[in-house]
């Protein structure tokens, strides 16, 4: 038993960073533009085909792959707010949030026309699992993880010294103030809006290379996001991280007491309990 | 034909009942509810299990759906109204999942993903076209019922309150309306409207199922009240009948698209629906019935 927990927590943390990725990029949108964007998970699922074309049928390495997702999850992401959204929220936020959605809908279903619903899977070495006494781990599974990790490190980065990321956190933290000093917040939501989407695409690729790829692979880790967004309140980068990694772990750990399926549920119930008992989440500052 | 039209019809009476109560929430109480199709599902299911498995009246069924509708409603709106907005999105879009999920697995309770089948209906099967016909005629009642309560709602004073509440929290507060409980009451009285639409319609095609119930349904009522006007009950009927005419519409052409799959008809079809919302929505978000404003009365 004790054994059992202890790999579903080990599985858990390698989740729950794959689960930040995207939870990172819905978090960067929704503090920058305030809305939540329900358009990420079918960005997940853009940028995971994309790679997986560069790596099946171009042959290019993983490394390639994932960096082609981003780049083109962003290319949508922008698109998509500067060809549909942004008129909408002249009617206010909620406009942008119930687009997005349609947008959602729009996307899944360009993959499906032309991939159909047939599972997909990246070309990956075959290989046997790294046994640590009761632990096992795929060889895969320590690369995501790796990769997931650098990509962490680099948003922190990019959002610490680089001067774009910290005119970002300034537009985020407050909006008018950094007007005063001359950001230009057109440019800074634009970037905000292709850095968030291409995390969604990263991330759907690296959930793409833990299991496989299909039309609805974001729309199934959508409420998963968003419970790791919400529990470390809503529009807080460390809080997203934090919470994708507690919400990795409490999955892991429900199914091996409930049903595989129950997995999905669990980010609900996160939801609600956060939501009732501290809206503003582990890390966030208000949500009034 | 004439059944594949009467069937449409019941459709579009069961689409009506269900943009009318997005209308009662989104368009007058400015709550956005993403879960409609749970909702749905839930009416559908308290019905059909208590008519199907307990043998229990239609009329007993229908009103449990309604009562579990307007429950489900309060419940999930509950942790969410002091909030804002758009908490309330998304746990209304994961409560739709759940409910999805939760009719997938416990196989005990609602039959899987096998779903509930022979479910009784409210006009028997063997007398053809009348069956249809007959449906057609009870929905139609269930829409012109919901139709009148919605209008004496909004003309009554806890209609204008609502709105209020809508155009401007904080004066209405300020006016002593409890925001929470206005709110609490419209969401909870829209998903009980959402429940007895999964009741009837649950009771018309005698079969109930998880796949019934995709959040498809929900952007398709969104594109129905968008279209037909998202504060009058009169454009949400309209839209309802209208969406159901375009996606027929679009059926037709993707199935005479030359070199197209079924696969990809529905794709071709999806894709329609949910580009046709962003456009609703940024060049007549008011539909083709806006909101009249109500003078004020004569002093």
């Amino acid at each position: 038993m004790f054994d059992a927990v202890l790999q579903a927590l080990v599985n858990g943390v390698i989740v729950g960073a794959l689960l930040a990725i995207p939870a990172l990029g819905f978090s960067a949108i929704f503090a920058v533009l305030r809305f939540p964007n329900f358009a990420i998970g079918a960005l997940a699922t853009a940028g995971a085909y994309i790679a997986w074309i560069a790596n099946v049928t171009l042959g290019l390495p993983i490394v390639a792959a994932i960096i082609v997702a981003f780049l083109s999850a962003a290319i949508f992401g922008a698109t998509l707010e500067y060809g549909a959204l942004e008129r909408l929220g002249r009617g206010g936020a909620l406009m942008k949030a119930i687009g997005s959605l349609a947008m959602a809908m729009v996307i899944e279903n360009i993959v499906r026309f032309f991939f159909g619903n047939d599972l997909r899977a990246f070309d990956l070495p075959l290989a046997r699992d790294l046994v640590f006494g009761p632990i096992r781990i795929g060889p895969q599974q320590i690369t995501n993880f790796i990769f997931a990790l650098a990509i962490m490190v680099a948003i922190w980065a990019f959002l610490s010294f680089s001067s774009l990321g910290r005119s970002m956190r300034a537009v985020a933290d407050n909006a008018d103030l950094a007007r005063l000093k001359g950001i230009n917040p057109r440019l800074i939501a634009l970037v905000t809006v292709a850095v968030g989407s291409g995390l969604c695409g990263v991330g759907g690729t690296l959930i793409g290379l833990d299991t496989s790829i299909d039309p609805l692979l974001g729309g199934r880790v959508l409420l998963s996001v968003f419970a790791a967004a919400v529990l470390g309140g809503l529009g807080s980068i460390p809080g997203a991280v934090a919470g994708a990694f507690v919400i990795g772990m409490v999955e892991e750990i429900t199914v091996l007491a409930l049903a595989p399926a129950y997995r999905l549920a669990v980010g609900f119930i996160v939801i609600l309990v956060v939501l009732v008992i501290r809206p503003s989440g582990l890390l966030g500052s208000k949500a009034g | 034909m004439l059944t594949y039209i009467l069937f449409m019809l019941v459709v579009g009476s069961i689409y009506a009942l269900l943009a009318q109560s997005l209308m009662l929430s989104w368009g007058l109480a400015g709550l956005v509810n993403l879960g409609l199709a749970g909702f749905f599902a839930v009416g559908a299911y308290a019905s059909a299990m208590l008519t199907t498995w307990e043998q229990a009246p239609i009329l007993v069924g229908v009103s449990v759906a309604v009562l579990a509708g307007g429950l489900a409603g309060l419940l999930v709106c509950f942790s969410t109204l002091r909030l804002r907005d758009d908490y309330l999105a998304i746990v209304t879009l994961g409560f739709a999942e759940i409910v999805r999920i939760v009719a997938s697995n416990e196989v005990w309770l609602t039959g899987g993903t096998d779903g509930i089948s022979g479910v009784p209906v409210m006009i028997a099967r063997d007398t053809g076209v009348w069956f249809h016909l007959g449906t057609l005629l009870i929905t139609v009642a269930a829409v012109i019922l919901v139709y009148v309560l919605q209008r004496r709602l909004l003309a009554s004073p806890w209609g204008r309150a609502l709105r209020a509440v809508r155009e401007d929290q904080t004066v209405a507060s300020v006016a002593g309306k409890s925001i929470v409980r206005f709110k609490a009451q419209a969401f909870s009285l829209a998903a009980a409207i959402a429940g007895l639409a999964g009741a009837l319609y649950g009771h018309y095609t005698s079969y109930v199922a998880p796949d019934q119930f995709q959040p498809l349904i929900t952007i398709y009522i969104f594109l129905a009240v968008t279209a037909g006007g998202n504060a009058r009950p009169a454009g949400a009927v309209l839209g309802a009948y209208l969406l159901v005419a375009f996606l027929e519409a679009t059926r037709f052409l993707a199935e005479i698209a030359p070199g197209v799959t079924a696969l990809q008809a529905a794709a071709l079809r999806e894709i329609a629906v949910g580009i046709g919302l962003v456009i609703v929505l940024t060049l007549r978000p008011d539909g083709l019935l806006p909101e009249r404003s109500q003078k004020a009365p004569a002093s």
